[in-house]
């Protein structure tokens, strides 16, 4: 594999008392499947969030692509090529699917003070928002509206939305959350079908971790403990202890 | 090929069918009896339906116009009828000065100019809030508006020269070349087109490219900036796109009431304005002009029977919040699809 896309280096950020992330070191490299897991509170979606520009990190660096991107604003980031999913489905509830992925094709379709010519006729964004929708098995939901969908629908149309925007590289907030064991597998199949992508993944579903990932890091109270292949992880004698022998 | 079928049905939206449903037979019905009922009135010796629908049609443009950034942008202004009162002293006080004298500059009866100086004092004054009341979210943005709204009523007050208080006649009306505006049937006429005119802009705006945005910041700001806007300054430009037309409704006005006050920018002029929005159907293109309707219907049948109208009024509006989502036009909608 290659040279890392996404290189965090030295990444805090508390919360009062709280430290949500605890100098925290991780290379993505390019074109893996990177997964994040841990314990609830570890920090996980706290450091999603510093990688999207929602939070701001107390001290670090994130380096994508070579660049220091900390202290640009999250729609900047988007624009350069990172994408989020939410942990909490976050769609616009009120809209169709087809406007929601139409919504973030438009965002990297030029500006958007366009006032005058109906955005639903221009086919410049609902050809591409279809074949998003396609890729993650919703073409059929297009014109319903995201309110009516099941929350595993929703999920996958999160997927949707954050492809729509041509990511180079996919931040994954535990995508199967709340999910039967269904609408896991779908997931799973889903994310499978995108090989190629580079993604941080962060998940608490183990089958589909180690289903899914290149590499893993475990992360507990903030701090990264190990980094490796899925094997070398589920060997450490320090995750045994930590994390996976609770779970056992 | 079921699939196929849904998507291009609904790639033909706002067509003739869509005319004839409830909504479309409504709306229909709404329009074409605001342009016929008080110019037969008028004409059969009625002038006071006139009167009164004047002032209807001008509440209604301003209700549109906040519609645009409360229904369909989420942005719970509490402000909007300080831009009514920028847009009135803006008729009033150039007229003021041509009348006796001083400011030379502004000084005008010429309708363009005045309507002009409103659209452009009520765009700069709600770029210059709105950069700052966008930067905060929820019960904020609203009593930050309400503040802002409230520093223009008192900042007019204090000026001694346009009344204070008391207020300010218009003793000429704007003058326009071919329209005299001190007849009542042209003066209604333009506030009804103008009425039309804004409606279709604001029919255009919401399913541009530009509407798309602004709805989807509605409730959910943090995804439209992960997916790549900048959804700030797409509200902001919502904001005064909202504020001019308000204001260009305020130069209106002037023009009806002959007479100006911080009276008409009150907080509680921005509350009625916003009663008209909900009760008529937030984020419904026509919903403001039912809310304005029933404003303006209740008003008038209520304060006949109490001075204290504004209490059933206060209840009326509680209770369609509560049980009627979507206002009048929701309702109307919900109907329309039952037969269908
Ligand atoms: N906005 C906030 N304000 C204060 N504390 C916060 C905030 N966000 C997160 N925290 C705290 O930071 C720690 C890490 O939270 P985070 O949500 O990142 O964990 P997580 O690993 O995503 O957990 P989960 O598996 O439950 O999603 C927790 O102790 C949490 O209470
Ligand atoms: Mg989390």
């Amino acid at each position: 594999m290659a040279e890392p896309i996404l290189s965090i280096q030295g990444l805090h950020k508390s919360f009062g008392g709280v430290t949500a992330t605890d100098n925290v070191h991780l290379d993505v490299l390019d074109g893996e499947t990177h997964a994040v897991i841990g314990p609830n509170g570890a920090g996980k979606t706290t450091l999603i969030s510093q990688l999207s520009g929602a939070l701001k990190p107390d001290a670090g660096r994130i380096l994508f692509e070579g660049n220091n991107i900390v202290g640009q604003p999250a729609h900047k980031r988007s624009h350069i090529g990172l994408a989020r999913s939410f942990q909490i489905t976050s769609v616009f509830m009120e809209m169709t699917v087809l406007d929601n992925v139409a919504l973030a094709v438009q965002a990297h379709d030029g500006h958007s003070f366009r006032f005058w010519t109906p955005a639903r006729a221009s086919k410049n964004l609902t050809d591409p928002a279809m074949a998003c929708l396609k890729q993650v098995g919703l073409e059929s939901r297009a014109n319903d509206t995201a309110s009516v969908m099941s929350h595993g629908e929703r999920r996958q149309l999160e997927i949707a939305m954050a492809l729509a925007t041509k990511p180079k590289l996919l931040l994954l907030d535990e995508p199967m959350a709340g999910m039967g064991p269904d609408e896991s597998a779908r997931m799973v199949e889903t994310l499978k079908s995108l090989s190629g992508k580079t993604m941080l993944l962060v998940e608490h579903d183990m089958d589909a971790v180690f289903a899914l990932a290149d590499r893993i890091s475990v992360l507990v109270y903030g701090q990264v403990i190990a980094t490796g292949t899925p094997d070398e992880v589920r060997a450490d004698e320090n995750v045994r202890h930590a994390y996976l022998g609770e779970a056992a | 090929m079921a699939n196929l079928e849904t998507t291009q049905n609904s790639q033909m939206p706002d067509n003739w069918t869509s005319l004839f449903t409830a909504t479309g037979w409504a709306n229909l019905i709404l329009l074409v009896g605001l342009a016929l009922v008080p110019t037969i009135a008028y004409y059969t010796g009625h002038p006071f339906w006139i009167d009164i629908s004047t002032r209807l049609v001008i509440l209604a443009i301003a209700a549109v116009s906040l519609n645009l950034v409360l229904g369909y942008g989420g942005m719970i202004s509490f402000g909007h009828a300080a831009f009514l009162g920028i847009g009135a002293y803006a008729v009033g006080v150039p007229a003021y000065h041509a009348t006796y004298g001083e400011f030379e500059a502004i000084a005008s009866y010429n309708g363009f100019f005045q309507f002009g100086l409103a659209i452009a004092v009520a765009a700069l004054f709600a770029l210059i809030t709105g950069a700052i009341c966008l930067r905060t979210k929820g019960v904020h943005f609203i009593m930050i508006t309400m503040a802002f709204g409230q520093m223009v009523y008192f900042a007019i007050v204090s000026i001694e020269t346009y009344g204070g208080d008391d207020g300010l006649v218009i003793d000429t009306r704007s003058e326009f070349p071919g329209l005299d505006l001190s007849n009542p049937i042209a003066l209604y006429a333009l506030c009804f087109i103008s009425l039309l005119v804004v409606l279709y802009i604001v029919h255009r705006l919401v399913n541009s490219r530009f509407g798309m945005v602004i709805q989807g910041a509605k409730g959910n700001a943090e995804r439209m900036n992960a997916i790549g806007f900048n959804a700030y300054i797409y509200q902001l430009t919502a904001y005064v796109i909202s504020g001019a037309i308000c204001g260009y409704a305020g130069a209106l006005l002037g023009n009806f009431t002959t007479f100006i006050s911080p009276e008409m920018m009150d907080w509680s002029r921005s509350g009625e304005l916003m009663f008209m929005v909900i009760l008529g159907g937030a984020a419904y293109l026509l919903g403001p002009v039912f809310g304005a309707v029933a404003f303006i219907l209740l008003e008038e049948i209520l304060s006949g029977f109490t001075l204290y109208w504004h209490l059933p009024f206060g209840i009326i509006l509680i209770l369609s919040v509560l049980f009627v989502k979507g206002g009048m036009s929701g309702l109307l909608s919900r109907l329309g699809k039952r037969d269908g």
